[in-house]
């Protein structure tokens, strides 16, 4: 007989190490999907996931994809702490996109220091904003933030389809769907000759150290604490319940729209259709394999940003479609979550009776 | 252009047809959240169904077997969420949202050897009817058979939830599972069963776009059509007949973009195509602001996950 317990106290040790499990089942898990598909799973698992960092150059795209990741998922983390259910930073990564785009696009052929960072606060006070929505609507109007906010990444998508079709195009671009490349003064500055890894990726770990601080050793941080575990414990505690689901929505904002303003002033240079790969969604993976503890959502952002890699390689040598990575994505985090009930329950064996058998 | 009835009829069918998919998976993913469960996996079992009755309909050359064997994987993933929410008690939001993602993936991944073959002839219903009486041919007649089961399927769904003790069941455990597990009821498996209905209807859903509205398999090939469906539930406020006006709504609003383009109006076409996503939001507010309104229209426990101490 098997017994399912409820455990009182969650190990602090397994609640760390169950993210390191469930990568190993999803390792498992894909060497399997790739062994049915045909291809020898070893060898596959090698193309995903040691073939795209074996070089200077892969190491550097491992980090170009994982400075959004990283970013957005911190700003996640204030909002999953304490209850709030934002998905949309999709939608708040391509409105802070449009927003910086748009800045760039005004000063352009201007060369001044004061461009990039112009471009880089707006796109978060973008982000910001959009975030707002649901936030606001929620604490005013009691609507679900999830839906919502998920409701608001296609409005942003459709928003940035028609300005890259329409107004924003470049008159010189043969009605290709892109605004102009930014001016030089637009773009961030890169780091290493060669190489696309960008000064964003300081935005990221500026913004990863401050959180630790907010979030650890703040009153804010505290009150994000205590609703995320009881919000009746909140409200007796006299906190500000609207005051703060709006704050964290903003902070979370903020970091997707810092995300799209350094996707677009980064590796990209110019507004188009698809300036994200879904790193808003894929964020929300990254927010639950780190634990929602920024030194977690450091790792699990390389971690998930190589699924992103390995599937571009993937496509390459085994001819599979880029989607791929998403299995893989979608797989850690149906075992992260599967693996959490090892957390909170405990599953005893005991020995078969007789009159069981 | 003269005013043409016959094209108006046309024009109907077409939206008609358009919002097929949309009454399916969301008729099926709102029996799933009467029963308390938020499954935002909507997109991912869609376009699971749509490979499966693709590759289905190649590899055996019946239509049949493509139709069932679609509603079976959307079933066989709709497990997964099942599994994870129900017996392991996960998030729902996050559990759904892997589902998406992983659905997605692993479509592109079966679909890869099924890229470019041409789709089979689904067989179209009182073709002569169709042709033969004007206007309300065009409206009634030629359709195939999965789209006369989608046209029937909210009052199905109506009927069930209001009037048979299953229906009763069903929202008993949405609204109050506490006191539904009190009075007997297994919970978990009234939200397994809704959870699988729910997917074999977006597997149906997604294998009515591959076999029949364009007869091929692309890659992403629903394009957010999951996420309109489930938009649809909430904008019907949870009511299986608005389902259905919902999605002549929103099928209308595909429908009405490439004729503007065609006719040269000068709306964007992006303009059209966020309003169902800005129609949702605005019912949600509305219903919302009231909390009797909401209580008497959302499902109460929706995305709240139950555990019953054994």
């Amino acid at each position: 007989m098997i017994k399912i317990e409820k455990r009182n106290d969650v190990s602090r040790s397994i609640y760390f190490l169950t993210p390191v499990l469930a990568i190993f089942l999803t390792l498992f898990g894909g060497g399997i999907i790739f062994f049915i598909l045909g291809f020898n799973p070893i060898e596959a698992l090698k193309f995903f996931f040691i073939t795209p960092i074996s070089d200077l150059y892969g190491l550097s795209e491992l980090l170009v994809k994982a400075t959004p990741l990283c970013l957005i998922a911190i700003g996640l983390s204030y909002c999953f702490k304490s209850n709030n259910w934002n998905i949309g930073a999709e939608g708040q990564l391509i409105f802070g996109g449009i927003v910086g785009g748009g800045v760039a696009l005004l000063f352009y052929n201007h060369d001044g220091f004061y461009v990039l960072p112009l471009i880089i606060l707006s796109g978060a006070i973008g982000g910001m904003l959009f975030a707002m929505i649901p936030a606001i609507l929620k604490t005013y109007f009691n609507t679900n933030e999830i839906l919502v906010s998920l409701m608001l990444v296609y409005v942003a998508k459709l928003l940035l389809d028609y300005l890259v079709v329409g107004p924003w195009s470049n008159p010189e671009g043969f009605n290709f769907p892109e605004t102009r490349q930014f001016s030089d003064s637009a773009r961030m500055p890169i780091l290493f000759d060669g190489l696309r890894i960008h000064a964003g990726i300081f935005i990221t770990l500026i913004t990863v150290f401050l959180s630790w601080l907010i979030l650890y050793k703040t009153y804010l941080g505290f009150q994000i604490k205590v609703s995320g575990l009881s919000l009746k414990t909140a409200k007796y505690a006299g906190f500000k319940g609207k005051t703060m689901i709006i704050i964290v929505f903003m902070i979370s904002g903020a970091c997707a729209g810092l995300a799209g303003v350094g996707e677009i002033t980064g590796p990209i240079g110019q507004l188009h259709r698809n300036i994200s790969p879904d790193y808003g969604f894929t964020a929300i993976i990254v927010a639950f394999l780190g634990r929602l503890n920024p030194i977690g959502i450091i790792f699990a952002s390389l971690i998930v940003a190589l699924t992103y890699l390995g599937a571009e390689t993937a496509q390459i040598f085994l001819q599979v479609p880029k989607y791929t990575g998403q299995v893989f994505q979608g797989m850690i985090l149906f075992f992260l979550l599967g693996s959490d009930y090892l957390l909170f329950f405990k599953i005893k064996f005991l020995g078969l009776k007789k009159n069981e058998l | 252009m003269s005013f043409d009835l016959n094209f108006i009829g046309i024009l109907i069918g077409a939206i008609m047809a358009s919002s097929v998919p949309l009454i399916l998976a969301a008729s099926g993913e709102l029996i799933t959240e009467r029963s308390g469960v938020l499954n935002l996996g909507v997109e991912g079992m869609m376009i699971v169904g749509a490979i499966s009755g693709f590759a289905l309909m190649v590899v055996t050359d019946n239509l049949f077997f493509a139709v069932v064997g679609s509603m079976m994987s959307g079933l066989i993933i709709s497990l997964i969420f099942g599994f994870l929410t129900q017996s392991l008690l996960t998030n729902h939001v996050a559990t759904g949202l892997a589902l998406t993602i992983f659905g997605i993936g692993m479509s592109a991944m079966i679909g890869k050897n099924f890229v470019g073959i041409p789709g089979k002839e689904f067989p179209l219903l009182f073709v002569n009817l169709k042709e033969s009486i004007p206007f309300l041919g065009p409206v009634f007649f030629g359709h195939s058979i999965i789209l006369y089961f989608a046209f029937g399927l909210p009052f199905l769904t109506n009927y069930f939830l209001k009037r048979t003790k299953l229906g009763l069941i069903v929202r008993a455990v949405g609204d109050s599972p506490v006191s539904a597990s009190n009075q007997g009821i297994n919970v978990t498996l009234v939200r397994y069963s809704c959870i699988l209905y729910g997917g074999a209807m977006c597997g149906l859903a997604g294998a009515y776009l591959s076999l029949i509205y364009t007869p091929q398999w692309i890659e992403n090939m629903t394009g957010g059509r999951g996420w309109i469906a489930l938009a649809l539930v909430v904008f019907a406020t949870w009511s299986p007949i608005k389902v259905l006006i919902g999605a002549l709504i929103f099928g209308g609003i595909t429908i009405l973009q490439l004729h503007m383009q065609a006719v040269g109006l000068r709306i964007p076409v992006q303009l059209l195509s966020a309003l169902p996503y800005i129609m949702t939001i605005i019912v949600l507010v509305v219903i919302s602001r009231d909390s009797r309104k909401i209580k008497l229209n959302t499902p109460t426990s929706l995305g709240q996950i139950f555990y019953k101490e054994k």
